[in-house]
C-alpha cells in the first residue's frame, strides 16, 4: 500500500504526467419507481387474542399499542393499509365466521388519527380466516410495477381451511404482481409456527416469533421501514420456453419466471460484436425440498454449442441458489478488421437456459414452479490485455540503477587503466 | 580521496535497496471500523434489495433467527476484503445451530473464502457466534470464462443453515463489518464495465434488433494514447533513465579529482 503510494508520488514527480488510471466502479443509474411503497398490515382479532400471556397483558392490547406506534412512526411516502380478520362475527356458525375480514384502513396516504382510532376499537371476537384475509389483502394492494408487502400478525392457526393459507400464499406469489408476506406469530405454538413459516417461505418473506410488546413493535416498524428502504421495481415477468428457437428475446434488466422440478427454461439475448453478455439466475426454494440442491445456467449458441456455464450447488436451508456467467462475443469469432467496421454487423443471438437439480420431498406440490430471478446485462467487452515484454516495480528500478552504476564504474576503471597504459608507451 | 566517494556511493545504493525491499506493514490486528463511519441499521432480504454498505462501515441490526440478511459493498481492483460478523442470541436456543456468511459477486457467483470461520456451529448454551470470511484479492481483469474476483458489487448473505425448528423466529442481534485492505492492482488488463448489476426491470423484445454498425471505439485523443501512469512502459522508461544516470555517476566516481 505504502509502496504503491510512494511509487505513484515518485512517478508523478519524474514525469509530471497527468494521465488518470482506470475509472472506479460505476454506480448503476437509479430509477425511482413511479409508485409509492405499499404495505398492508393484516391483524388477527380472533377470540384467542384475549389471552393475557405477553408481559401480563392481552395479546390484542399489545398489538394495538404496536400498531399505534407504527402508525406514528410511519415514513411520509409509505402507503399503509390495515385489514383485520375475525373482528365482527360473534356467532358459532363456521361458514359465516370464516368470511369475517374487513379492511379498516384503506391502502393510501395514512390519516394517523383515524387509523389509530380504528385500531383502538378492535375487540377479540371470532374465527381465524387467514387464507381469505391474505387473498383480500393482495386485492387491496392492487397490481402494479413495484413490490408489495403484507405483514401478517396472528396468534393462532387458520381455523377456516380450506383454503389453506400456505397454498393461498403460494398462489398469490405466482400471480403477476410481486408480493412478499412477512409473518409475526404472537406467542406461537408449533402448529402456528409451521404455518407462518410456510407462508413466509412461499413468498420470500420472513417469520418472527414475538414474545414481548417491544419485540412486536420493533419488528413491525422494521418491516414497514424495509418496505420503503428496499423498495424496488418488480422484475418483469417472462415466460421461458422449452427450446431456444422460440424463446423470448430479452433486453438488459431483471426478469422473473417460474421453473418446476427438472424443467429447463430457455431465453435469448442479442449480443453485438465488442459486447459482453452477463447473466445470472437465482432459483428460490419456496417449498420443502430434499437436502441437496443445485442450479445450472448455461449460454449456448443457436446451434446448441455450449459457450459458457455457471453453476452452484448447496446443501441445507437456504433461500435462493444462484449462478452467473460472462461471455464475450469478440473472443468467439474473428476480430472485425478496421476497414470493415462501417458495414452493418448483425447481433449474435445467445441462448440462455436455466435448470435446477432440486428434488421434491414426498408430498411437495410441483406446481406452480419455483420462482426464478434472471438478470441480463450487455456491456462493452474487455479484451485480453496485450502486455509488452517490459517490467514494473521498485525492484526493477533498483536493479537497473545498480546495473547502470556498476557498468559506469567498470567502464570508468577500464578507461583509466587504458589511458594510464597508453601514456606509458 | 576516491575510495571514500565510492564507498559513499555504494552505501547509498545499498541503503536504497534495503529501503525499497522493505515489506509493507503487515495488517494482522483485528479489523476495526473506520473512525467516524455511520453505522448501518438495516439489511436487505434478497439480492435485489441488499442494503449497500461501504468498507469500514459497521452494521448493527436486529433480526429474527432464520432471516436471510443481504448487504452489498463495492470493490475495486487490488483490494482484499474481510467480512467479520457476530450474531448474539438474547434468548436461549433449544439446540445447536450452524450459521454461515456467504459472499457473491455482482453476477451472484459464489466467492471462495481464503480464511475465516465461514460456517461455525455453536451449541445450545452459546450466547453468540462469530463468523468470518477473507476474500481473494480482486483482479483488474479476468477471462470471461474464469471465476476470478473482479471489480464491482459484492453481496454478503448471513443466514442460519441448520437449527432445531422451534428456534426459528427468535430475536438475534447481528453485527457485521467489511474491511478492505490493499489498493491498486499490478495485473495487466482492465475490466471495461465493473460487475455492477443492472437493477431495472427488463423488457422483452418483440423482434431481433436490426443489424447496426459495430460499436466503434471513439477516436482516442492524444492523452488516451499515452501509456497510463504506472504501466510497464512508464516503469521501464524510468528504469532506463535511472540506469543511464547511475552509469554516468559511476563513471564520474572513477575519475581522478582535478587538482585546484
Amino acid at each position: 500500500m505504502i509502496n504503491k503510494r510512494r511509487s505513484t508520488a515518485v512517478l508523478i514527480g519524474l514525469l509530471a504526467a497527468t494521465v488518470l488510471t482506470g475509472p472506479g466502479p460505476a454506480v448503476a443509474d437509479e430509477e425511482t419507481p413511479a409508485e409509492p411503497p405499499k404495505v398492508e398490515l393484516v391483524l388477527d382479532v380472533s377470540g384467542s387474542m384475549r389471552a393475557r400471556d405477553i408481559d401480563g397483558r392481552s395479546r390484542i392490547s399489545v398489538a394495538q399499542q404496536a400498531f399505534a406506534e407504527v402508525v406514528d412512526a410511519l415514513p411520509e411516502e409509505t402507503q399503509l393499509g390495515i385489514r383485520v380478520l375475525g373482528a365482527t362475527y360473534r356467532g358459532k356458525d363456521k361458514k359465516q365466521g370464516c368470511q369475517d375480514t374487513q379492511q379498516i384502513v384503506p391502502v393510501g396516504p395514512v390519516d394517523r388519527t383515524r387509523a389509530k382510532a380504528a385500531v383502538a376499537t378492535l375487540r377479540p371476537t371470532g374465527f381465524t380466516p387467514v387464507g381469505l384475509a391474505l387473498r383480500a389483502a393482495a386485492q387491496d394492494l392492487g397490481t402494479g410495477a413495484t413490490v408489495r408487502r403484507i405483514v401478517l400478525i396472528t396468534d393462532g392457526e387458520d381455523t377456516c381451511a380450506p383454503p389453506d393459507p400456505c397454498e393461498v400464499a403460494r398462489e398469490l406469489a405466482a400471480q403477476g404482481t410481486k408480493l412478499v408476506v412477512d409473518t409475526l406469530g404472537l406467542a406461537p405454538d408449533d402448529k402456528v409456527r409451521r404455518q407462518l413459516l410456510c407462508i413466509a417461505g412461499a413468498t420470500g418473506g420472513t417469520y418472527t416469533a414475538a414474545q414481548s410488546a417491544d419485540e412486536l413493535t420493533g419488528r413491525i416498524k422494521q418491516l414497514v421501514d424495509r418496505a420503503q428502504e428496499t423498495y424496488t421495481a418488480a422484475p418483469t415477468v417472462v415466460d421461458g420456453t422449452t427450446q431456444c428457437a422460440n424463446a423470448p428475446l430479452l433486453a438488459p434488466g431483471v426478469y422473473s419466471d417460474r421453473e418446476a422440478f427438472s424443467q429447463h427454461r430457455w431465453y435469448r439475448v442479442p449480443v453485438r460484436p465488442g459486447q459482453e453478455l452477463r447473466a445470472s439466475a437465482s432459483v428460490a426454494l419456496d417449498r420443502p425440498v430434499n437436502l441437496d440442491h443445485g442450479v445450472l445456467l448455461r449460454a449456448t449458441a443457436t446451434d446448441g454449442r455450449e459457450l459458457v456455464r455457471g453453476s452452484d450447488a448447496g446443501s441445507g436451508r437456504t433461500d435462493v441458489v444462484s449462478a452467473g456467467l460472462r461471455w464475450s462475443a469478440t473472443e468467439d469469432g474473428t476480430a472485425p478488421s478496421p476497414g470493415a467496421t462501417d458495414a452493418p454487423v448483425p447481433a449474435t443471438t445467445v441462448c440462455l437456459v436455466v435448470s435446477n437439480s432440486f428434488a421434491p420431498r414426498p408430498g411437495t406440490r410441483a406446481t406452480p414452479g419455483m420462482p426464478v430471478e434472471l438478470t441480463v446485462d450487455v456491456v462493452a467487452s474487455s479484451p485480453a490485455p496485450a502486455a509488452p515484454d517490459l517490467g514494473r516495480g521498485w525492484v526493477l528500478l533498483a536493479l537497473l540503477t545498480l546495473a547502470g552504476l556498476l557498468t559506469g564504474l567498470l567502464v570508468g576503471l577500464l578507461t583509466r587503466w587504458w589511458v594510464a597504459t597508453w601514456r606509458q608507451h | 580521496m576516491r575510495t571514500p566517494t565510492i564507498r559513499t556511493g555504494a552505501a547509498l545504493a545499498a541503503a536504497g535497496l534495503t529501503l525499497l525491499a522493505a515489506p509493507a506493514p503487515a495488517s494482522a490486528e483485528a479489523p476495526t471500523p473506520s473512525p467516524g463511519a455511520t453505522p448501518v441499521t438495516r439489511a436487505g432480504t434478497s439480492f435485489l434489495t441488499a442494503t449497500g454498505i461501504a468498507a469500514g462501515q459497521p452494521v448493527r441490526v436486529n433480526a429474527s433467527t432464520g432471516d436471510f440478511l443481504y448487504w452489498s459493498f463495492p470493490a475495486s481492483a487490488g483490494q482484499r476484503h474481510e467480512v467479520t460478523a457476530t450474531v448474539s442470541f438474547p434468548k436461549p436456543h433449544t439446540g445447536a445451530s450452524t450459521w454461515t456468511v456467504e459472499v457473491f459477486d455482482g453476477l451472484r457467483r459464489r466467492q471462495a473464502c481464503t480464511a475465516g470461520a465461514q460456517a461455525p456451529t455453536v451449541d445450545a448454551s452459546a450466547r453468540a457466534v462469530t463468523l468470518g470470511c477473507t476474500l481473494r484479492q480482486v483482479r483488474s481483469w479476468a477471462e470471461p470464462w474464469s471465476a476470478d474476483p473482479l471489480p464491482g458489487t459484492y453481496y454478503v448473505r448471513l443466514s442460519v443453515v441448520d437449527l432445531p425448528e422451534p428456534d426459528l423466529g427468535l430475536p438475534v442481534d447481528v453485527e457485521l463489518l467489511v474491511t478492505a485492505d490493499g489498493d491498486g492492482s499490478r495485473d495487466d488488463g482492465e475490466l471495461k464495465a465493473p460487475l455492477v448489476p443492472n437493477p431495472k426491470a427488463g423488457a422483452v423484445l418483440t423482434d431481433e434488433p436490426a443489424a447496426a454498425k459495430a460499436d466503434e471505439e471513439d477516436d482516442a485523443g492524444f492523452a488516451d494514447r499515452l501509456p497510463a501512469l504506472g504501466s510497464r512502459w512508464v516503469w521501464s522508461t524510468v528504469g532506463g533513465v535511472l540506469a543511464a544516470v547511475a552509469g554516468v555517476v559511476g563513471f564520474a566516481l572513477t575519475r581522478r579529482p582535478r587538482r585546484p
